[in-house]
């Protein structure tokens, strides 16, 4: 400690260089932290589906309808617990712009399957009161201005016509992965009002199995029991059937590592070179506290310590910069990642990156001064 | 006067170290930028080469896509006889089409992808022009057979000529591949609409959408007065180019905008590498400029000279990002397109206005990075400068 004036008086002595190294590790942290939000926003339907759930979609496509009456079926199934299903809505909110997901929902069963969505009391008894009652995520009500007691008009496209809804809720995600977009409305509403051809289909089914039983088991079972029906099932984790479409946007996992290592390579490079010059430029000195006795060992960690502090406090100042962005400016697409969240994982493993360019940058430049021998170091001067 | 240029050229030499950080950081956020766009671009593309200019998209009016239409026969009827519809040797050009989806794997990862599977007639192939088959035949009416596109066989599991296929509770053979240059009809499985409305419990001739030839690119006015005129029909008649490029908006923005997000920051951090460069040169120099000052050059000489300094370094960095991402030419990659809730693959297109783009990216960072360096070159006072010798 008795070290920092002097530390302090080495990183102030070109002052515009120190701040432009700390700013390199500013911006790299701070998108360090913007590509871990968007690859977590787009892998949030794997990390928020539950371990116990089960989807039962139409074999052929999602597209499909299945009957209504699979409903007792599965729920008669041993081993599932409790069952609910929906439908997929696709309406137009005054613009095709303005695109959220809509699900028609079994409003009996839906809560239970789904603790992970909070409301009160009082907004869960509103829904099933009234059968124009609807319900919005905190995200879609705050993006378009709702509130309690609004009337809500969307388009039908799939099932055609002028659709209005009375907001009864605004539910919020227990978790910060959970997905506060969703507009859920009632199925017994779209049962009355919509085409003949819909009636008694569901879109799929959601099914939470007894704690214990063998998941993959329990869905062949369930799809051996529908099999050769006009209407066969795809039973999956809902963990895989998220996965399936987020494999479905591309590889871009790959595509944030890579970003991200160019990144990192060039941060590598222009720290190591901006403590190697420093280094340079203060042969003397080190040369000086080496012949008054400091330790060879002594002028390398004071080096090391150099680029380390550089690193954390621009490497600090980034991952803060990119939670302040995520909680403060959003979802910078406007609307498509609902899900905008930085989480305490990334941030540690962003500091512990930003530690080891730090190392790694100052390592060569420290080793040269540990090598410096005095007497030529002073036949220079 | 102005400075002779290979003073810089030298002095960039000269200290190749610092040169390579800067050159580097240009390269890399270079590099990523075009790397985004291409893809942004490529998808658009292959969307947008579907359609055709001359030919005219019928869907329900108020329908967002091909997925959520519904056309009957009575709607293609309807129209099928105006004018403005080019006829060939079996009739008007007219192409009802059935598309859905069907849960098929992806090679890559086994986990299921949206294929969108098209119902159409032998007709199709007179309207859609750019559909070539490369190999096999075309599926023939009333046979269980499939005509699959060139992507398709390659991103999803068990496909390939002669194969059979298991959608939808039937065997289908594999007869046919189709390239249609890249578009999206080439990650598409085409087969008979009769066969397909069973399979999907739907009933017979009702469809997604009709594709129309018409008979000039300026008929598609007088085609949509007369739907419009028509009180039987609620139907939408769109330029076929139209509504690929809108199908693709939702996606290309959101790769657009996350795009320039990444590379702006990226671009912060190459400048201030930059700066880190020119501010050492500067202040390693201090001497030689005031020597130059004290010669008699003026201080827009001295700024002009480290300006063109800085911008070689960006040049030199916009250039290895453009030759670093030129590779990705042509590579296909796949994604969701949410708008047609269907998986398509797309080839990475990188343009020459693209890598000019690139290059005028990094001339950018180059002078933001120069210009404060520059000054403060021009601003040494040259007595207390040259005293330091």
């Amino acid at each position: 400690m008795k070290y920092l004036p002097l530390l302090l008086a080495n990183l102030t002595r070109r002052k515009v260089r120190t701040i432009l190294t700390v700013g390199s590790f500013a911006v790299a942290l701070f998108l360090f932290g913007l590509l871990y939000t968007i690859r977590a926003s787009f892998n949030q339907g794997i990390e928020a589906a539950g371990a116990d759930r089960l989807v039962v979609i139409n074999k052929v496509s999602l597209i499909q309808p299945l009957p209504l009456a699979y409903r007792d079926r599965i729920q008669r199934t041993p081993g599932i617990k409790e069952v609910t299903y929906a439908n997929w809505f696709g309406g137009v909110y005054q613009d095709e712009k303005n695109f959220f997901a809509q699900f028609a929902v079994d409003h009996s069963t839906w809560r239970a399957m789904y603790p992970e969505f909070l409301l009160s009391e009082k907004e869960w008894s509103d829904f099933s009161a009234s059968r124009t009652a609807c319900i919005a995520g905190e995200f879609t009500a705050k993006r378009f201005g709702w509130k309690v007691g609004d009337r809500i008009p969307v388009r039908g496209v799939i099932y055609p016509g002028a659709w209005e809804f009375d907001l009864v809720g605004i539910y919020k995600g227990a978790r910060p992965q959970d997905d506060t977009s969703q507009f859920w409305f009632r199925w017994d509403y779209l049962q009355e009002n919509g085409p003949p051809w819909t009636k008694g289909y569901v879109g799929w089914y959601v099914a939470r199995m007894n704690a214990g039983e063998d998941m993959a088991a329990l869905a062949s079972k369930l799809d051996e029991s529908f099999a050769n029906s006009t209407w066969e099932t795809r039973t999956q984790s809902e963990q895989f059937f998220m996965a399936s479409f987020v494999k479905q946007m591309g590889n871009i996992e790959f595509l944030m590592v890579t970003i991200g290592s160019v990144v990192f390579f060039t941060l590598l490079l222009v720290t190591g070179n901006s403590m190697a010059m420093s280094v340079r430029e203060r042969t003397g000195e080190l040369a000086v506290l080496k012949a008054v006795g400091f330790t060879d060992t002594f002028v390398l960690g004071l080096v090391m310590t150099e680029s380390l502090l550089i690193a954390v406090v621009g490497g600090g100042l980034g991952i803060l910069a990119a939670k302040a962005f995520t909680v403060f400016g959003g979802d910078p697409t406007g609307g498509l990642l609902p899900v905008f969240y930085l989480s305490m994982v990334g941030i540690v493993s962003g500091l512990v990156a930003t530690v080891l360019v730090g190392v790694a940058a100052g390592l060569l430049p420290a080793l040269s001064a540990r090598r410096l021998q005095v007497v030529q170091a002073f036949r220079r001067l | 006067m102005a400075l002779p240029l290979v003073y810089n050229i030298e002095s960039v030499r000269t200290r190749w170290r610092t040169t390579i950080v800067a050159v580097l950081g240009i390269a890399g956020s270079v590099g990523v930028f075009i790397a985004m766009l291409a893809l942004a671009f490529g998808f658009k593309a292959a969307l947008v080469s579907s359609g055709s200019k001359d030919n005219a998209m019928i869907r329900r009016a108020g329908a967002t896509s091909e997925m959520d239409s519904v056309v009957t026969l009575e709607d293609v009827r309807a129209l099928e006889d105006a004018q403005e519809v080019a006829r060939g040797s079996s009739g008007p050009l007219v192409s009802p089409e059935m598309v859905v989806v069907a849960n098929l794997p992806l090679k890559a990862t086994g986990t299921d992808a949206n294929v969108q599977v098209r119902g159409v007639s032998p007709r199709a192939l007179e309207v859609h022009r750019g559909v070539k088959l490369i190999e096999g035949e075309f599926f023939k009416p009333s046979m269980f057979q499939l005509v699959v596109g060139k992507y398709a066989v390659k991103t999803y599991a068990g496909m390939g000529l002669g194969r059979t296929l298991r959608f939808g509770g039937s065997d289908w053979t594999i007869v046919g591949v189709m390239d249609t240059g890249g578009s999206a009809f080439d990650s598409e499985i085409w087969c008979d609409s009769n066969l397909l409305a069973p399979v999907y419990q739907r009933p017979l001739n009702i469809f997604q959408s009709a594709t129309v030839r018409l008979t000039s690119e300026s008929a598609l006015g007088p085609l949509q007065d007369r739907a419009k005129g028509d009180p039987r029909l609620q139907v939408q008649v769109e330029r076929e180019t139209a509504y690929y490029e809108k199908a693709s908006s939702m996606l290309t923005n959101l790769i657009l905008g996350l795009g320039t997000l990444v590379a702006t920051i990226m671009g912060v951090g190459a400048v201030f590498a930059a700066l880190n460069t020119m501010y050492a040169a500067v202040a390693e120099r201090s001497r030689e400029i005031a020597t130059i000052r004290a010669l008699g050059f003026s201080e827009t000489a001295v700024i002009v000279a480290f300006l063109f300094e800085a911008l070689l370094i960006a040049a030199a960095g916009g250039v290895i990002g453009c030759i670093g991402a030129l590779p990705l030419n042509g590579i296909t990659t796949g994604t969701m397109n949410f708008q047609t809730f269907s998986h398509m693959s797309f080839a990475f297109r990188v343009t020459p206005g693209l890598l000019g783009f690139g290059m005028i990216f990094a001339l950018l960072m180059g002078v933001l990075g120069g210009l404060p360096p520059a000054w403060r070159a021009s601003r040494l006072p040259i007595t207390v400068a040259l005293r330091d010798l």
